[in-house]
């Protein structure tokens, strides 16, 4: 109680850098509008809110755009709990590009079937306030806080047709897993506050350092640290959750799930491993290693045998999560932190892009077939020379071929793997190499139907594509194209990304 | 202080709740499992916040508590959703999708 007081009386009330929350602030004054709007507007009007959302997101952009231009380079607020550096913003303009992206794909899609506009919006729009507050949160408080603003929303939006069994097990197995990945995860952050008497990421970095020793309560508070944001990757053996919410969500929900939610998984784990536990190396290292392995191995052979495209998707986002993991497991080497950062960021951008384009074509050519099999897409490009063409152009970039995006960010990643010189990377390189070729299998297997296959029964009515998919679509596409074929623009904003106050080796 | 005995108490609390998590088959049962879990998070908490002498422990158990009510009630909702649809809880009988 004494210090409680003592603690009382010295407080002072922060001073809070408004310009450097402004996108936090565009984002949240969007959503109590969208939130007002939903309970007074007439049923008819209800398509102004996805108006209203793709201005907010917009929006929010302007903020971020200035705050980059600005002379300042890092804003601190909160005694260094809430951090607006480079690494940030750039990953706000993806989060906000991508849910801008989500929202081109929803507007046509979520209309169907009597369900409740409003609300599907206002959630969309909390998950991404959530990712925005993840890439600023520099403290162990704001990581929790808002990982599990992100996340909510994202179980209720996978149960979202919810009289649909198959969203509603979506969303239940998402909510169950994620919540006790979750718990998990605070067990680990209470034992390294224990340790290093604070919540702040750069003091517990410097606490874990001062020794140079690691306990067993240290490596329990890491290993159960990075086994929460392994779920949040859906990285094996915690992926379990990740196909059966993938194929039962919404379709444009799983587009979210599949690209802004791990994103914001991977932001958080960089920012941890850079700031909190740069010199527990030992402890993370080994077992991120594995973590790659598994996950590109364990994806890629399962992804193999799916006959429905969303579910192959799904794995096939598994294993590319793996390939994003990779240059981590050397990254507290000397010398390989610099290139392991540059080469996560890079990817997430284009895995970002790429992954996006394959939904909207899902989207697309499931509203002729109305089925997901990977059969449906026989003979696409006969009828639909369009998006058969775009749907190879994206897989071709999954599948790292270039001059696609896919191919300079799977080159980066091996080059950072290749650059630490060590065993444990040339290893992991071998399992990845493997692991590229192996994957080209089942998006082959998807292109020879589009290619070489007749069209299921003769039915070569055209595809009608709404306009808002079209819109995204063309964003999808340049983005994979230009990143591929100018290498330069991708790197310059991976290059940008420099985390505050992290310890590079 | 008894701290030892404090960090015991709840490590013994996040083992019954993780196996909790991992044994039963009822969704709910599994949603009070996770509450052992997270009560047993704020334990440690305390526990270290009063040995150090700081408060940041303190603000961290306010915050998992107010987020752990928000999730139990979403969770308790999705639980609905499903008990309506599918007139069972059981977590075995939430198959539709294999492979």
């Amino acid at each position: 109680m004494q210090t409680l007081n003592i603690f009382a009386a010295q407080w002072v009330a922060p001073t809070i850098d408004y310009f450097g929350l402004a996108p936090e602030l565009v984002l949240a004054g969007g959503l109590c509008l969208v939130l007002m709007l939903d309970l007074f507007i007439d049923e008819r009007k209800k398509w102004m809110l996805t108006a209203i959302t793709s201005f907010t997101l917009l929006a929010a952009m302007v903020p971020v755009l200035m705050l980059a231009l600005s002379e300042t380079e890092v804003r601190t607020m909160f005694d260094g709990r809430y951090v607006v550096d480079n690494f940030s913003l750039v990953m706000k303009a993806v989060f906000l590009l991508a849910g801008y992206v989500v929202v081109l794909l929803s507007s046509s899609h979520i209309e169907e079937g009597e369900y409740w506009r409003g609300e599907y919006w206002f959630l969309l729009l909390t998950s991404l306030l959530g990712m925005l507050m993840m890439a600023s949160s520099r403290d162990l408080v704001s990581i929790f806080v808002a990982l599990e603003f992100l996340s909510i929303p994202a179980y209720m939006l996978a149960a979202w047709r919810k009289r649909d069994p198959k969203s509603n097990e979506a969303g239940v197995k998402y909510f169950l897993l994620g919540v006790f990945a979750s718990a998990v995860m605070l067990y680990g952050m209470s034992l390294m506050y224990g340790v290093a008497n604070s919540t702040l990421l750069t003091e517990i970095g410097a606490k874990i350092t001062a020794t140079g020793e690691f306990s067993a309560v240290h490596a329990l508070a890491v290993v159960f640290v990075v086994v929460g944001f392994a779920f949040k990757v859906s990285a094996v053996p915690f992926h379990t959750w990740a196909p059966d919410t993938y194929e039962g969500a919404p379709t444009p929900v799983t587009a979210f799930l599949s690209v802004a939610s791990k994103a914001a998984g991977f932001v958080a784990l960089v920012v941890l491993l850079y700031t909190a536990f740069p010199l527990a190396q030992d402890i993370w290292q080994p077992f991120i290693w594995v973590l790659s392995a598994l996950t590109m191995t364990i994806g890629n052979v399962l992804a193999l045998k799916q006959h429905n495209i969303v579910r192959m998707i799904a794995y096939s986002s598994i294993s590319q999560g793996g390939f994003v993991l990779m240059p981590l497991a050397v990254a507290g080497l000397a010398g390989s932190g610099t290139t392991a950062l540059r080469s996560v960021v890079l990817y997430m951008i284009v895995y970002a892009a790429t992954n996006l384009g394959v939904f909207a074509i899902i989207l697309a050519v499931a509203n002729k077939t109305r089925s997901g099999e990977i059969s449906s897409y026989g003979g696409l490009f006969s009828y639909a020379p369009t998006l058969g063409v775009l749907m190879t152009l994206f897989l071709a970039s999954l599948a790292g071929i270039p001059p696609l995006g896919g191919w300079i960010a799977k080159f980066v990643a091996f080059q950072s793997l290749i650059q630490s010189q060590s065993t444990w990377g040339y290893a992991l390189a071998f399992v990845g190499a493997v692991n590229s070729v192996v994957a080209f299998g089942y998006y082959g297997n998807v292109m020879r139907e589009i290619w070489m296959r007749p069209v299921p029964d003769s039915d070569t009515t055209l595809i009608s594509v709404p306009g808002s998919l079209k819109l995204a679509l063309v964003i999808t596409a340049g983005a994979t194209l230009v990143f591929g074929i100018l290498p330069g623009v991708g790197l310059q904003f991976a290059d940008l990304a420099e985390i505050a106050g992290a310890i590079i080796r | 202080m008894f701290v030892n005995q404090f960090l015991f108490l709840a490590a013994v609390l996040f083992c019954i709740g993780v196996y909790g998590v991992i044994a039963r088959k009822n969704a709910v049962l599994m949603l009070m499992s996770i509450e052992l879990i997270l009560n047993s998070v704020n334990i440690n908490l305390l526990t270290f916040a009063m040995r150090n002498g700081s408060t940041d422990g303190h603000t961290f158990a306010l915050y998992i508590i107010a987020v752990a009510a928000a999730e139990v009630g979403v969770g308790l909702g999705l639980v609905l959703l499903v008990y309506r649809n599918k007139k069972t809880i059981s977590v075995d009988e939430l198959s539709e999708m294999r492979g």
